[in-house]
């Protein structure tokens, strides 16, 4: 097992006027090679659970363990841990600086102390992985579209070789197409890579169709847990907290009430197809 | 990190100060810092904290809130105490070394040195905390128009001014933003010589520019979209207008002012 | 004539080097003709780089067409003395609700607007009042829009336009950054704004489920209109959206998926509430 998070509490300003308790009694434990969504509205406490798994926040209570070893040790690798648990962040294009697209994606592994050939070629591993087009390796990346920037962001994460990838919100502000392409990349990357992706989000159609684990997270606390039908099957519970299941949830369930003999487990639009035209079967 | 620093964030509360014209704020302010460097003697000492105590009282302001602003510029008051504790020549001299030295002199230098610099920060952080940042840029424009007749742009530098009030929080927030996602990416802001250092600013001063400049070219297509056209012909939501309780104020600060002169001049011991 | 039409506008974005010399030419409209009838709700579609957000600074005098002619009310756009009274009949708010509030207090940003065109200060009371009630913002008129969520900013955005009482207002991209909460708060005061006060409204955007309740749908890529209809004729027309890559509302894709499979289900379905009586018909 990767991540353990063990009764995690997060507090911020503590003793002032202005004292939120952001996370709840975490108690999460991540497998190698997971595929797992985090959902939750804005304030849910999503994003400040993510930056405690490569210890960018300090938990105020509780312990978090990395393949087994307490990150809160005193003599523990805090660098190590962030090259291998890989944050990338929301808009990550806009913390691209580097002059050409190469060199922002070298900044990661150079941090790392390696010698300049294996930073290269850590370079060039991770934009190839990313589909990025060879040719424009040199450019300034601040010409680039978007989704492209968005690319070279996750690139120089990636370049790091994490063993776990977190993404907050990773299709934030793209259009369809540049969503669709950033999401099949991550899936890939977990695919052919075999890295665990943790990926942040709020839209419930997108995680439906890739994770194979859902935790909702809600008022700083774990909400749910477990996979997707399982939390879908909850939607009544999901939406009373603002958050809502997929539409294809919602149509199974009406018509399964009307009568039609149709699995509400489905939650993608290919398995209600497939279970409708079977009703008719 | 850095969103701790409090200093002059405006307080929302109800109270007579939060109340006041800015101008009468902005003049009682000035006053203040006439006072504070030119009182002598322990009954303007006592004038002056009399007079600090009773405006904290009004304001509505917690004093815990004022003093974590304190915290962030402690440094700068400890070192310049520091200075005139040790370089001040006098009469008593307790300890010498080289061209430091401790006198009575300078510990009564130091003290005040301290006294002031604190009160300075507290009496004038009061005014940004009962001062909404656009009622201060108001107060400014309107007081400062007369200059308007020797070609200073007053409402320009007022509109910047307000501008760059409501942007350095936001600015604030995305440093925070971007040294985190670069410390996810093993940069290190904490160690390493003063090149190091300056070095590992560079991640993060780019972005940010390029992150300045665009909003900066967001907000100047907002305001034109909004029909922002310079001063001309602008009217205010929110134009000043005194009412009984500044006169009041006006004769009380000029009171305040008229009495620390006295007391420096009849009793301006010790010093 | 409608209250925003264009005739063969175009607009070339032409990036220059050092010398002076064209060094590359970006059409971003080519040829666009529109014409919207006061009152309607319209929704702009397409991807990043279309040039939707290109058409909506047109209609707001931001930018000079490089061809042809846009008209705001009647006004023509192009003239200098029209800048003015063109901002003031169409407003617009933008993508990034942190770059488009210029006062630290809600109620100064509302105000900003009608400062600027010279509203008397008792009449500007009226008018923030009024705006910061349409949008469900009336709560929060003394806090600072820092510590407003991103609907709740783009909210305040739209009261500041509202204040300004104009006949239409362009919406561009103003849920792109909102998470969905936001979203339907944000949707719901343009529909509102549309309904109850008769403003027309642009909306541009590129998520599919928020032109469903449009009026009439233009669909945009490389700076052309490609298809143009009521969002019933537009997502009839699957297979053409997703040839152009454009999202299919998840029960439209549905429905089309289903009809493909051999079931009897009429083509333009939109809504969940459309596709289970469709269904249950079959039965």
């Amino acid at each position: 097992m990767s991540i353990i998070l063990d009764k995690v509490n997060y507090s911020y300003s503590e003793g002032t006027a202005y004292h939120v308790q952001a996370l709840k009694d975490i108690n999460l434990k991540i497998e190698d090679g997971e595929f797992i969504g985090i959902i939750g509205h804005t304030g849910s406490g999503k994003s400040t659970l993510i930056q405690h798994m490569n210890g960018l926040i300090k938990a105020t209570s509780g312990g978090i363990y990395f393949h087994g070893q307490d990150i809160y040790d005193e003599d523990f690798n805090m660098k190590e841990l962030r090259s291998r648990v890989g944050l990338v962040f929301q808009y990550p294009e806009h913390q691209l600086f580097e002059t050409t697209i190469f060199d922002d994606v070298c900044f990661g592994p150079k941090n790392l102390g390696l010698d300049k050939k294996t930073v290269e070629l850590r370079a060039f591993e991770a934009l190839r992985n990313v589909g990025f087009p060879h040719e424009l390796f040199y450019q300034p990346p601040f010409d680039l579209s978007g989704g492209q920037k968005r690319r070279v962001a996750i690139a120089g994460v990636l370049a790091m070789k994490p063993e776990v990838l977190i993404l907050d919100e990773p299709t934030a502000g793209l259009d369809p197409a540049g969503r669709d392409e950033i999401l099949g990349l991550i899936s890939q990357m977990h695919k052919e890579l075999g890295i665990t992706i943790i990926l942040v989000s709020h839209s419930m159609e997108d995680v439906a169709k890739y994770v194979d684990r859902i935790i909702v997270m809600n008022q700083g606390s774990v909400m749910y847990d477990g996979v997707p039908k399982d939390v879908f099957r909850q939607y009544k519970e999901l939406e009373a907290v603002g958050l809502a299941a997929p539409q294809v949830t919602y149509l199974m369930h009406e018509l399964q009430e009307k009568g039609l003999p149709v699995d509400v487990d489905a939650t993608t639009v290919e398995e209600a197809k497939e279970s409708i035209l079977a009703a008719f079967r | 990190m850095i969103r701790d620093i409090t200093i002059g964030q405006y307080y929302p509360a109800d109270s007579l100060l939060h109340r006041l014209d800015p101008r009468v704020k902005l003049f009682t302010t000035v006053i203040y810092i006439i006072a504070l460097f030119s009182f002598k003697g322990i009954v303007g000492l006592a004038l002056i904290t009399g007079f600090l105590y009773y405006v904290i009282k009004i304001s509505k302001v917690p004093f815990r809130f004022m003093t974590r602003g304190l915290k962030a510029i402690i440094v700068l008051v400890v070192i310049t105490s520091i200075f005139s504790l040790l370089g001040t020549p006098g009469d008593i001299v307790f300890w010498k070394w080289k061209s430091l030295q401790l006198t009575d002199a300078g510990i009564i230098n130091a003290v005040l040195m301290t006294i002031r610099l604190v009160y300075l920060i507290l009496g004038t952080s009061l005014m940004t905390l009962t001062t909404t940042p656009n009622q201060l840029t108001n107060g400014l424009e309107t007081a400062l128009a007369p200059l308007n007749k020797f070609h200073v742009p007053v409402h320009s530098i007022a509109m910047m001014m307000s501008i760059a009030l409501r942007f350095i929080p936001i600015l604030i927030e995305e440093t925070d933003k971007i040294m985190k996602a670069q410390m996810a990416r093993g940069a290190d802001f904490e160690n390493g010589n003063l090149i190091q250092k300056a070095k590992a600013m560079v991640p993060l001063l780019v972005p940010l520019f390029v992150s300045a400049f665009r909003r900066a070219e967001d907000l100047a297509m907002a305001m034109e979209a909004r029909c922002y056209n310079g001063g001309e012909g602008r009217t205010k939501m929110k134009p000043l207008k005194y009412t009984q309780e500044d006169y009041n104020a006006y004769g009380i600060v000029i009171g305040f002012l008229v009495l620390v002169i006295i007391a420096a001049n009849v009793v301006p011991f010790p010093q | 004539m409608g209250i925003i039409k264009t005739k063969g506008l175009v607009h070339d974005f032409i990036r220059r080097d050092e010398d002076d010399n064209v060094e590359s030419i970006t059409t971003a409209l080519d040829h666009v003709d529109l014409d919207v009838k006061e009152g309607q709700f319209i929704a702009i579609l397409g991807h990043n780089g279309s040039g939707k957000s290109t058409l909506a600074k047109h209609i707001n005098a931001l930018l000079s067409a490089t061809e042809g002619t846009i008209w705001v009310d009647g006004m023509d756009v192009s003239k200098e003395e029209n800048v003015i009274p063109v901002r003031k009949s169409a407003g617009m708010v933008f993508q990034n609700p942190d770059n488009q509030i210029i006062a630290n207090i809600v109620e100064e940003d509302v105000a900003f607007g009608p400062e600027n065109i010279g509203v008397p200060t008792e009449e500007i009371w009226e008018r923030v009042e009024k705006s910061l009630g349409a949008v469900r913002m009336t709560k929060y008129r003394n806090h600072s829009p820092n510590k407003l969520s991103g609907g709740q900013k783009q909210r305040v955005a739209i009261a500041g336009v509202m204040a300004m009482e104009p006949k239409c207002i362009v919406f561009d991209e103003p849920t792109a950054m909102l998470d969905p909460n936001g979203r339907k708060d944000v949707l719901k005061a343009a529909h509102e704004l549309n309904k109850t006060k008769g403003v027309t409204v642009l909306l541009i955007t590129h998520y599919m489920e928020e032109v469903v309740d449009a009026d009439y749908v233009y669909v945009m890529e490389n700076g052309k209109i490609i298809m143009d209809g009521t969002p019933r004729e537009i997502f009839s027309r699957v297979e053409e959206l997703k040839a152009h890559r454009l999202d299919v509302p998840q029960m439209t894709l549905l429905a089309h998926e289903l009809r493909q499979a051999g079931l009897p289900i009429p083509n333009g379905i939109l809504t969940r509430e459309e596709l289970i009586e469709a269904i249950m018909k079959v039965k």
